[in-house]
């Protein structure tokens, strides 16, 4: 799958799109029991991501969880639990939008064949009132979607980096935390673990003009990273802008005893980031 | 220092103390029809505007920041221009009923929309904007979101005519400023508030300009480094000064003691955050209640204690 992003700038939603998907959508109206208007960029914008493919209610399989206004409209938390069953199979793929972003796409994730994904949490940039939605695509091929809608920040808050000199000088590091879990007498090869990677990292937007050259300062994200487990993929996201500064993913998943959890990440100046952490029995 | 015998026109309560409420009146009624804004002279030729603590809206047109200017024997600098440049013309109008002097300096204390959306009311008077050398970088950031966010809050009608206008004299460091005679020193601070957080000292007077460095009463608001700022507690303290003008709240405040309630939510928000990360809490339940015990002791706290929880958890989530 490939992910190409186009700025529109001029105050025009620019649109990534993701060439995975084609086929029919049928508008979802689930999308209004959120709780916010009519999602006309959504409609516009749905067709550009998926194509014509229908785009069915989440019906348990994904829901999201979001705050209701955007405190800082730089780090907006956003909590994604997946349930799937027999009849679904499992989750292939999440796709996750902020409606009103210059770059609806925050992310699309991908997830290991055995990865068992039940929970992802992740922070984005919410530019302006906007839904966030997440659209999951099943095993069966099947998509569904939830969504949310979040107010934005008031006051002088914005989607900009915080502290950019020191978010240059501590690019590309990397922590891992894990959760102690609280499950004991789990079958310890299938028990879920809850996991934190975090990466320092500008993530920055790009879309400002550099007052010397009159140029738009280039984008600088984390484009791609896999996260995995011994020989297993946990799961892969192809990110944009609209992930916070900072990019940071907690997620459980089920982990096996004294396998090294690898990261590989990788931005868009083409500078790779890695690290590998020893996960011991103990410690999950 | 001289000064022209109308300054003491616009001084509040010190001509019309003895004048009876009704004058009183009168006199607030004309203050507004003549666009100034109302100023104190809290030192010799220091002059300072208090904002009232709400978020910028069309109704108050953004008169939210602390604002001043200081009087030299040539020149005058003004401290930040205001919510919009309607309030900007209105600070111009006060300047210009105390005295003639060319406005040289407009010094931006820091990016916030309160404390700059007035900077192109001061264009026809020639002034150089002065502002910390990260200024520039933050405003191309936030310039073309500020404008778009605010037209939401305050009108399109008061935003019509607010541009950002970026600082052309840099200070990195330390610098000096001559009004004649009269010596500003501008500090150039780590990130703590921003970025981009600037202060300025009136020596003759000794009155110490916080920006946003200093919040009293109005909650602090977390936009660039939380343990930046309180590193930087105790250098701010030492700034030798018999008052301040606080970025928001009282004018003038103590100093340094306006800077212990500051200080104590601080503590206690780091205090709370350092114990949700260490628990494990996730960062949307985390910001909740960090700090909760602070509420009744600020204004606008349920406005700005969560954001400020969620930057907080963010930084300190590295240490
Ligand atoms: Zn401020």
């Amino acid at each position: 799958m490939t992910l190409r992003s186009t700025f529109r700038r001029n105050g025009v939603a620019a649109v990534v799109l993701l060439t995975m998907l084609g086929a029919t959508v049928s508008l979802g109206a689930q999308a209004q029991s959120a709780g916010g208007p009519e999602p006309a960029t959504w409609n516009s914008l749905k067709s550009d991501v998926f194509g014509q493919k229908t785009i069915e209610p989440a019906d348990g399989i994904i829901s999201i969880e979001a705050p209701k206004r955007a405190e800082d409209a730089a780090i907006v938390p956003v909590d994604l639990h997946f349930k799937t069953d027999a009849a679904t199979g499992r989750l292939k793929a999440v796709t996750l939008i902020v409606d009103e972003n210059p770059s609806p796409v925050a992310a699309v994730f991908q997830f290991g064949k055995d990865a068992g994904v039940t929970h992802l949490a992740t922070r984005l940039r919410v530019n302006a009132y906007s839904y966030v939605r997440a659209i999951a695509e099943t095993e069966d091929g099947k998509l569904h979607m939830t969504a949310t809608y979040v107010k934005a920040s008031g006051g002088c808050s914005a989607p900009a980096v915080k502290n950019p000199d020191e978010a240059q000088a501590t690019l590309g590091q990397m922590k891992l935390r894990v959760f102690p879990s609280n499950a004991p007498g789990t079958e310890s090869m299938t028990r879920a673990t809850e996991m934190q990677l975090m990466i320092r990292h500008p993530n920055n937007s790009g879309l400002q003009m550099d007052q010397v050259t009159r140029y738009y300062i280039p984008p600088h994200f984390i484009q791609g990273l896999t996260i995995s487990q011994g020989n297993r993929l946990i799961m892969s996201m192809e990110g944009g802008i609209s992930i916070s500064e900072d990019p940071n993913f907690r997620f459980e998943f089920n982990a096996k005893p004294d396998e090294d959890v690898k990261v590989d990440a990788s931005d868009t100046k083409g500078k790779k980031f890695q690290d590998e952490w020893p996960i011991q029995s103990s410690t999950l | 220092m001289s000064q022209p015998t109308r300054r003491s026109v616009l001084k509040t309560g010190a001509l019309f103390a003895c004048c009876g409420m009704a004058h009183m009146r009168l006199a607030r009624a004309q203050m507004v029809e003549g666009g100034a804004l109302s100023v104190t002279e809290i030192a010799d030729g220091v002059f300072a505007f208090a904002g009232i603590p709400a978020m910028m809206l069309a109704r108050n047109q953004g008169r939210i920041c602390n604002l001043g200017f200081i009087v030299g024997s040539d020149a005058v600098a003004v401290i930040d221009s205001g919510g919009s440049v309607a309030e900007g013309k209105e600070l111009i109008a006060a300047i210009r009923a105390m005295t003639d002097k060319p406005i040289r300096y407009l010094i931006n204390t820091h990016m916030h929309p309160d404390h700059i959306f007035g900077n192109a009311a001061f264009a026809a008077t020639g002034a150089t904007v002065v502002g910390h050398h990260n200024l520039p970088r933050a405003l191309e950031a936030r310039g073309e979101f500020y404008l778009k966010s605010y037209r939401d809050s305050m009108g399109s009608a008061l935003m019509a005519d607010v541009r950002i206008v970026p600082p052309t004299q840099l200070v990195t460091g330390e610098q000096e400023l001559d009004l004649g005679g009269r010596k500003l020193k501008l500090i150039a601070w780590k990130p703590a508030h921003t970025d981009n957080d600037l202060t300025v000292l009136d020596e003759q007077s000794e009155t110490f300009f916080t920006g946003d460095l200093c919040f009293l009463g109005h909650l602090p608001t977390m936009d660039g480094s939380l343990r930046g700022w309180i590193a930087q507690l105790d250098t701010l303290k030492a700034i030798k000064a018999k008052r301040a003008v606080p970025g928001h709240g009282p004018v003038p405040a103590q100093w340094p003691q306006g800077l212990e309630p500051e200080e104590r939510y601080f503590d206690v928000l780091a205090r709370d955050i350092r114990k949700a990360i260490a628990d494990g809490v996730p960062i949307a339940k985390a910001v909740k209640t960090a700090a909760q015990s602070e509420q009744g002791n600020w204004q606008l706290f349920t406005e700005y204690n969560e954001r400020n929880a969620t930057a907080a958890f963010a930084e300190l989530e590295w240490e």
